[in-house]
This record gives C-alpha cells, structure tokens and sequence, in this order.
C-alpha cells in the first residue's frame, strides 16, 4: 500500500527530474531516460529497472508532474512497449542486467515493441497457437506466421509466444520468448483493414533464431508469463480518461454542437444516455483504479475494456446516425503506412466509425471478455472443452 | 443549472475501516431482525414493518442519523455512511419509513432553520422512536411548487391545513407528517401529528409490499410552521437531493443482492447434466449485469459524495446516480427472474420482491427517461459549437 512517505517522495523526483531536464528543452529520448533512470518510468517497479518500488498507483501522481511541465505520454510512442512488454520483462527476464539492457530503450523509445501472439489459426483460443520453436543447441529455431502486430514494421523487440511440444495440451506446451526483430528469417507484410489504413503486420518467421537467453521463463511456461502481458493488454486498452465529457464521448458532444439542425428528440436522448454511460464508465475506472493500486491488474479491468469498446461503437454508431447522407462519404482509402494507427485515431468521423469495429475484438473480444468476467469475477464454472485433456496436435483446427 | 464548464475534482470516496465495520454491523443486524422471512411477515402486516426492528436500528445500531450533525443530535458522520446504511438495507428489503424518515424527513429537518420544533423532532426521528413522512409535491426528484394542493391559514397562534396529498411514501402510521403547504406568505413545510383527528390516512395497496404509501386527507388539521416562505426551496431542496443519492444507494444494494443470488443458483442448478453458469447465454448475461452492478455503485457512491463535500453539481450528479441507478436495478432484478426460470416467478421465491422494489424505486423520485432528459437538458440544449470539432469527410480527398 501507498504511504503518505512514498507519494512525497514520487512527487519529489519528478520534480528533480522536470527541473533537471526541462521536457520542453531537452530531446525526448534524454527526458524519458531520466524518468527511466529516477525510477519514473514504472513507479512499480524495483529500483534500477525504471521504478522506485512503491505502490503502482502513486503513478499517476508522478505522470500528473511529468506532463503538467510537458513531457510526452509514453505509452502512446511505445504502447506495447510500456503497457506490455515492461511489465512482462521487468518479471520474468533471466537476469536483472538483462531486464534493464531491454528496458532502457524500450523506456526511451528508441527500441519500440511490438507483440507476436496472434495467428490466423489462433485468435481468442490464443493457446491453440501453432508456431513451432524447436531447441538447435543454445538456440530455437522458429517457423510460423503471426498476424493483427502493431508496428512490427518500426519495432526492434518482440514478445513472442510459441510452441515447444506439440504433444502436451494445448497450454503446456507453450513458450515464451523475446524476438529480435531484426534476425534473419523474420519477414513483416503490412495487414490493410477496412479502414484502407494498415496498422497492423502479417509476420512470417522461416527458420528465425533465438538465443535460449532470450527465453522468459520455464520452458513449456509460456502460458502463465503471457498471462502478465494479457493482464496488462487489457487494463492498458481499459484505461479511460480522466475528465468529465473526455474520451469518445466528446467527439459526439461535438458534432452535436455543431450541427443543430441535424438535432432530433430521439437523437438527444441517444446522446444522453451514452453521456450518463460514458459517465458511469469514469467513475468507475476512477474507482477501480484507487481499490486496485497495489498489486497486478486483475480480471476487473476486463470490465473497463468491456464497457469502453461497446461504448466506443455505440458513440461512432450516434455519429453517423446524426450525420445522415453526409455519413455515407468517405476521405481517403489511401494507405498511409506511417501513423496508421494515428491516422484512424484523428481521421474523418466515418473513419473512427469503422475503425470502432476493431475495439471489441482486439485485445480479447467481447464475447471472451464476458467469459472471463463470468468465470474469473463472478467465479461461474467454464464452459465444457471438446480440446480439454488432449495433446494439441490431436485438436482439431481450422 | 449544471455548470459543466468547471472540470471536477476526482472523488476521492476511498473506503475508510470505520465505514467497513459500519456496513458489516447494518448486514449483521439485518440477518438477524429482517432475514427472508421476517421481510415476508412485516410486509404482510398491517402497518408494513416491525416498528420494534426500526427502533432498534436507530437506539442500538445509531444508524438513522448519520448525515445529521451533531449538535442536533446524530452521528455527525455524512450521507456517505448513511449511504452505506441504506445499502444495506435495501441489500436486505428491509421494511421501514427508510425513504419517508432517513431519505426525506430527516434531510428537510437538518435542512431547516434552527428552531424548538425541529430540536423536538430530530432527536426521536434519529433514534427510531417515531417516524416520519414527506407530504410535499415533487417532479422527478425536485420540488415542484406549482403542484401543491394543501392550504394554510392562521389560526390563532398556529396554522391549520386543509387539502390532499396522493401517494405519500411511509404516511401510513407514520408519527409525523412534514407536509408543503400553500399560505398567505408563500409556500412553508409545516409539522403535523400523524394521529390528529383532522388526519385520515388512507393505505394504499402498493406493488411493491415493502414499500407502503398512502393518501393524506386533512381538514383544518392543526399544524407548526417549520420552513417559512423563504426557506422553503433550499428546504426542499436538500431533502429531495439527499433523498435521491439515499434512494440510488438502496438501488446499488437491492441489484447487488439480486447479483449474487443468480450467480449463486446459476453455480447450483444443473440442467443438460451441468451447472447452467456454464452456459455462454447465461454467463454472459450474468456478466452484463456485473456491469450494470459496478456502473451503479460508481455513479451512486459519486453522487453521496458530490452532495457531502460539495465537489460536483448536485443536480447533475443525482440526476447521473438516478438515471444509471434506476435502470439498472430494474434490468438485474428482471434478468435475474429470467435465469432462476420458473422458480423465479413464483411467489414463494425473493425474486418479485426485488423486481417490484425495483419498478417503484425508478418510478419514486423520477425514471431514468426523465433523469436522462434533464442530463440533457444540462449537458446538450446550450452546447455551442466549439474548435473540438471532429473533421467530417465530403467525399473529396
């Protein structure tokens, strides 16, 4: 737990660290390697790898500092990088040195992150993953094909979950590793949806090599380290915004003010329902962020992520519905490959609109995140498995 | 009005251990005094409720009084613990004047101008002793001054009251009557003896069993003045507030109660030779209302908050609490007959019990179509255009 010591002392370094490295001076990299070096970067985290060792929620206090004199959100230049791929490091690296070596640039940003979990056979039964990684001496040898990667075409490092004995159940034999993304044998295709934008990679691994070094935890314990970095996926995607009117909800707010003669009665109640919604959701990741300072993130922040991804499709639904025939226009389908992401993120309204499409999907569906709510939360027993007990390569798939 | 351009201090409502032992102690005692089966007996009785149970809640637990200060005669703690309070007792149906007394009468007295009249009632009202009820026209959780159909006139040193108030919740044996009346010099609350002679009180058969009201009749009923012509609105104002925070915390209670049942018979009930939790149809219902659940008790703990310290516009956050709360107590509590079967439409099962509490608690104090109309009417009528405008593509690159 948080004591009123640790938060003086959180406030006081990212004070030292805002006078000694001015945001809106010095380079970002320098900035950020100092919140690294100060124990900033994950307040969480033991000292030397990015943290202070205190409470996680004291994070926030030190982030109001940080970027109240200007300094960047991280987790938007790096999001696997901060949300995913630190939390999993900083716990399961084989050896602090070599937490730190990844986690430094990873803080900075030079080295960005990206995520090889996901397979075109292998979507919400992600442990029915099919990439093989066999033991060549002190190395593994990969062959296999990811999809649906953020920035794997930018990244340096990823977090990769593959199969090291086909003849267990489909969670046993599992392993991860870390890969560097630029070894031979590692080939990255951009994935366009239906936006016309390509934010995501198709990476195809033939005979990719990794050093037993980089493996984070037991072999065969790739399941439970992923858990770490799901965890983190969902309470990262799950994180609202702090203001009242923030978020999606403003983009609504907004149009609504703008188009007055496109107002209706029904349309007006729509919008304040989804305001009160919007409104319950912030209240509530406000409160479940000060109940769950200490410690990982549980199952609750699938309800964030829940709530916040039907929201975000309910808004952009309202959008189009008060924008009638101007709706059905489009900008560009144009890819532009740099800032897909951000290119969605900040395009056209019909853009967000289909854009609103993915959010219940990735990062674990709805349907998926209702399970875990039922199964982990409420404590309802599973679901019967037609896969349960078996060896994986008896499972059928397709 | 909402002011809306103001940002909002975060709430800051992190539960304290005295208002842990608080909320054990009302579960506590409410197993004891008004477990299933006394909810049944005190429903089914002539007056609605064990006038000894409420008593005790008030001598033994204390717990009648905590929003009021203490120089007259409360806990001096604040609507947050007398939140937790109602919670517990909506958790638990407990039968009693919790919305008539705790919610409204308790709220307009604290509310009043310091006097002999209020020093008299308070101090009884707070520890059980006797009951009291809110006679005074509201729409949808405000004041409304222009539906008042009781008169006053002078009469001697006092007044006397002559008109009609349908559908006064806890009326029926309350002890005293706070009742809005129309004078000479404006509109006052008055205090009048539930008992008088010049006071019929006629129950009503309610939906909801544990949730009495009943027609107020009086002529020429002797009365004292309590809240004067210029006080009345503030008055009212406070009480119909503090009522609406108290009512969405018992709706947080009563649709918690209903979510832990259904998930405990959907663990139980076997059908197809497994429990039916494990079904997706039913797991993913029961999750939706985990949802509802949480959204409630965030809006409902934010709006006791809002109104304890000032930090929020209480208009908008009871309205937010009312509109959220309403809703979703009605949709568990409806959801959770649904996935009992047909177990849950029988009399014999707790279910209706809830359903129906559920139905009148959003139908008192407003629905949520009227608490979302005047959300909007603060958030959406005088919204100006601003430079936050997404761009809107016109099909030309």
């Amino acid at each position: 737990m948080s004591t009123a010591a640790d938060a003086t002392r959180v406030e006081e370094v990212a004070g030292r660290v805002v006078a000694d490295h001015d945001p809106r001076r010095v380079p970002v990299q320098e900035f950020l390697g100092a919140c690294f070096d100060e124990g900033l970067a994950w307040v969480h985290f033991p000292e030397g790898l990015g943290g202070l060792g205190v409470s996680r929620g004291l994070q926030a206090s030190a982030d109001a500092v940080l970027q109240a004199a200007g300094g960047p959100v991280p987790f938007w230049l790096n999001p696997i990088g901060y949300g995913m791929a630190a939390p999993t490091l900083s716990e399961h690296a084989r050896s602090p040195e070599l937490a730190r070596s990844w986690l430094r640039p990873l803080a900075t940003t030079e080295d960005i992150w990206c995520q090889l979990f996901s397979e075109p056979g292998a979507g919400s039964d992600l442990a029915g993953l099919a990439t093989s990684a066999v033991r060549d001496g002190d190395s593994w040898v990969l062959n296999g094909q990811k999809v649906w990667t953020t920035l794997a075409h930018r990244a340096r490092w990823a977090l990769l979950l593959a199969r090291t004995d086909p003849d267990q159940p489909k969670h046993k034999g599992l392993t991860y590793f870390v890969l560097d993304m630029h070894t031979d044998g590692v080939r990255t295709r951009p994935l366009r949806q239906m936006t016309g934008q390509a934010e995501f990679n198709e990476v195809f691994l033939e005979d990719a090599r990794i050093p037993d070094e980089h493996r984070l935890g037991a072999v065969g314990d790739g399941w439970r380290v992923a858990m770490t970095t799901l965890m983190n996926e969902r309470s990262a995607i799950g994180a609202g915004g702090a203001e009242r009117g923030s978020g999606t909800i403003a983009d609504a707010l907004a149009l609504w003010a703008d188009r007055p003669h496109r107002r209706t009665a029904v349309l007006r109640d729509r919008l304040a329902a989804l305001w009160t919604r919007s409104e319950a959701q912030r209240l509530t990741s406000a409160r479940a962020h000060r109940t769950a300072t200490a410690g990982s993130p549980g199952p609750e922040g699938s309800i964030s992520k829940l709530v916040v991804a039907e929201l975000n499709q309910d808004v952009y639904e309202f959008c189009m519905d008060l924008l009638g025939p101007e709706g059905t226009l489009y900008g560009s389908y144009e890819v532009r490959r740099e800032g897909g992401r951000e290119a969605d993120r900040r395009g056209v309204v019909q853009q967000r609109f289909l854009r609103s499409r993915a959010n219940t999907i990735e990062g674990g569906t709805s349907e998926v995140l209702r399970n875990i709510m039922g199964e982990r939360v409420l404590g309802l027993p599973g679901d019967m498995r037609a896969d349960a007990g078996r060896s994986w390569k008896e499972v059928p798939r397709g | 009005m909402a002011d809306t351009d103001t940002p909002v201090t975060p709430a800051e409502f992190d539960v304290t251990e005295e208002q842990r032992e608080l909320r054990a102690a009302v579960r506590r005692f409410c197993a004891q005094q008004s477990d299933a089966a006394a909810v049944r007996r005190h429903m089914e009785s002539d007056t609605g409720f064990d006038a000894a149970v409420w008593s005790r809640l008030g001598r033994e637990l204390g717990v009648l009084g905590l929003a009021v200060p203490e120089e007259l005669g409360g806990a001096g703690a604040g609507l947050v613990e007398q939140a937790i309070v109602v919670e517990e007792l909506g958790a638990a149906l407990l039968c009693g004047p919790v919305l008539g007394t705790m919610g409204l009468a308790l709220p307009a007295l604290v509310a009043s101008s310091p006097g002999p009249l209020r020093d008299e009632l308070v101090p009884s009202l707070v520890d059980g002793s006797r009951t009291a009820a809110l006679a005074a026209p509201e729409r949808a959780g405000l004041f409304d001054p222009h539906a008042i159909t009781v008169g006053a006139v002078h009469a001697g040193d006092g007044w006397e009251l002559t008109g009609v108030v349908p559908q006064v919740v806890d009326a029926a044996g309350a002890d005293v009557l706070l009742v809005a009346a129309s004078g000479p010099e404006g509109i006052a609350l008055f205090a009048v003896p539930g008992a008088a002679e010049q006071v019929e009180v006629e129950p009503l058969t309610t939906l909801d069993l544990t949730r009495r009201q009943a027609t107020v009749r009086m002529r020429e009923v002797p009365a004292r003045l309590l809240a004067g012509a210029d006080e009345i609105d503030g008055v009212l104002g406070h009480a119909f507030y503090a009522a609406s925070a108290l009512l969405a915390a018992e709706q947080v209670g009563g649709a918690q109660h209903m979510l832990d049942v259904t998930v405990g018979y959907a663990k139980q009930r076997l059908q197809f030779g497994r429990p039916i939790g494990s079904f997706q149809a039913v797991k993913h219902r029961l999750a939706d209302m985990l949802v509802l659940v949480e959204h409630a008790r965030s809006t409902a703990e934010h709006a006791a908050w809002a109104l304890q310290t000032g930090s929020d516009d209480p208009f908008l956050a009871t309205s937010i609490a009312q509109a959220t709360c309403s809703d979703a107590y009605y949709r568990v509590a409806a959801d959770a007959v649904q996935l009992h079967g047909g177990i849950g439409f029988t009399w014999e099962h707790e279910a209706h019990l809830y359903f129906k509490r559920a139905v009148t608690d959003a139908a008192l104090l407003g629905g949520a179509e009227i608490h979302r109309d005047r959300i909007a009417a603060a958030v959406l009528d005088h919204v100006r255009a601003t430079p936050g405008v997404p761009p809107v593509a016109d099909g030309r690159a």
